[in-house]
């Protein structure tokens, strides 16, 4: 079997947000949208403070309570673990975007474009009507795993064939890999860290960790 | 990026909608059937809860993006208590408008019917996960509790239409109205007990002296005296659906924070250690 799952190294990311315009990038999502998000969290109070800079999304949880939830079943998990989203049966009542404790999903009632009404040449382009008044989240660019995975590439290790905000993080804080394969990079990172999952405490199984010190 | 909990932005009013009028209309439904079994004419009543029911779903259908789609609401009941609550309206409409010609015993039936139809309203907010107080579970005896009340309230309101308000209503409202006391402290209690958003908390602080005002003892003051003075009747009723209302259109538009971010450990930066977790913007425990 294979659990596709993110690792974010909370040591190592500075809060760049490249990760967030890859994403915005390869995905064509509008304003006000983001799939990949960096949080800046101050933590403590003077003169103890500390800083921590989150990426979190979509956790593609192995117990998705979107997927739970959905009416119309417009939410899905794939074998791998991703978590899908049919944006022809989904209704648009954004009961997954509130059962969603990563607050990952977004509901866009209107066309938006970055700069007033009329959509840039690029935008035009890449425009999904069918995105329009449904939820949509982050999908761990699952259209490269596919296509990189039918070349015989490995996720996480192939650019072509991993998500695009692992790409581009420039201090190697996104890793993305088989957590079933004891020998991905992620198990080895997992086995050789310290961890955590957020929100762990309410069941849903996120597949995304977090490290954040040595074993 | 703020990681505090804040207020939900995907469920505003038309959502709020359905759970005041699906409560609400249940509730009448069961005041009703009593009303009917009483040999009250209650027909015009039946049909003022069926149209509370339908203008709650209504209001959700105004909501969704995708209206049109609408059927595809039905297609997940193995998990889903919002497919469960579409198929429960069903029968409610059906046993309602049945009952208008074949009389009580079908009245009740579509109040038990609609019972389960707010039960399933109740798991809906359960299951929201992204929202603290909306899972707790007492949420779900809180829309049952709450629902049955107003309906009792909408049901003394009625009552100047069909001669003096009955003594066994008056007392079956009393007895709900002190349930959802109950079960709207207990609700209340469990939250603060296992930590929840501050400003869910807060929200719900100032929210409570209004509906222990207008939703507890201005109703329960007026039954009472209802007893002896018939038009009080109305005036309980009037203020327990206010309050109940209040309550429940508070628990989604403004009450409903989210979950926020939270770290278990903070990292060790640099040459620096690792530090405490953190879960900024509640109550309890950090992480």
């Amino acid at each position: 079997m294979t659990r596709y799952v993110m690792v974010a190294d909370l040591r190592r990311c500075v809060g760049c947000q490249t990760c967030t315009a890859a994403c915005k990038h390869a995905n064509a999502t509008p304003p006000g949208v983001q799939w990949r998000r960096v949080l800046d969290m101050e933590i403590g109070e003077y003169p103890d403070v500390r800083r921590a800079f989150v990426p979190v999304g979509c956790m593609h949880c192995a117990d998705p309570p979107c997927m739970e939830v959905c009416p119309s079943t417009a939410t899905r998990q794939r074998d791998d673990g991703i978590v899908t989203i049919d944006y022809d049966l989904c209704i648009g009542c954004a009961y997954c975007a509130v059962a969603c404790p990563y607050q990952a999903r977004y509901k866009v009632e209107t066309p938006r474009f970055a700069y007033g009404e009329a959509p840039t040449e690029s935008e035009a382009q890449r425009h999904e009507a069918g995105r329009i008044g449904v939820s949509t989240k982050c999908t761990f660019c699952v259209d490269r795993i596919d296509s990189g995975v039918e070349q015989g590439l490995t996720p996480g290790e192939d650019p072509e064939a991993t998500p695009a905000c692992v790409n581009s993080c420039i201090a190697k804080a996104l890793h993305f890999g088989d957590l079933d394969d004891p020998d991905s990079n992620v198990s080895q990172l997992l086995a050789e860290n310290q961890h955590f999952r957020m929100h762990e405490e309410l069941g849903t199984g996120p597949g995304f960790y977090y490290l954040w010190d040595r074993a | 990026m703020r990681a505090v909990p804040r207020q939900q932005g995907n469920w505003d009013w038309r959502a709020a909608g359905n759970f005041l009028g699906g409560g609400a209309g249940t509730g009448l439904l069961l005041f009703a059937a009593l009303g009917g079994i009483a040999g009250l004419p209650v027909g015009p009543i039946v049909l003022l809860a069926l149209a509370l029911i339908a203008g709650g779903l209504g209001f959700v259908w105004l909501e969704i993006g995708r209206p049109w789609r609408f059927l595809n609401v039905y297609f997940n009941p193995r998990t889903s208590w919002m497919t469960r609550e579409a198929y429960a309206a069903l029968p409610v409409f059906a046993a309602g408008l049945a009952a208008l010609w074949l009389g009580p015993p079908m009245i009740a039936l579509a109040a038990l019917c609609a019972l389960v139809f707010l039960y399933c309203q109740g798991r809906i907010l359960r299951a929201a996960k992204g929202i603290p107080a909306w899972r707790e579970p007492m949420i779900v005896p809180l829309a049952l509790a709450t629902g049955l009340a107003e309906g009792g309230g909408l049901f003394l309101m009625a009552t100047p239409f069909l001669g003096a308000a009955p003594r066994w209503a008056l007392l079956a409202f009393i007895v709900m109205m002190l349930l959802r006391l109950g079960v709207w402290t207990a609700y209340r209690s469990r939250l603060i007990a296992a930590g929840a958003p501050q400003e869910t908390l807060a929200v719900l602080a100032r929210t409570a002296r209004a509906v222990a005002i207008l939703g507890v003892w201005l109703p329960l003051l007026a039954a009472v005296a209802a007893f002896e003075v018939a038009l009080l009747a109305p005036v309980a009723g009037a203020c327990a659906l206010a309050g109940g209302w209040w309550l429940k259109f508070t628990l989604v538009t403004r009450a409903a924070q989210t979950q926020g971010f939270a770290l278990a450990h903070t990292p060790a930066r640099g040459a620096g250690a690792a530090g405490p977790g953190a879960r900024p913007g509640w109550t309890g425990r950090t992480a």
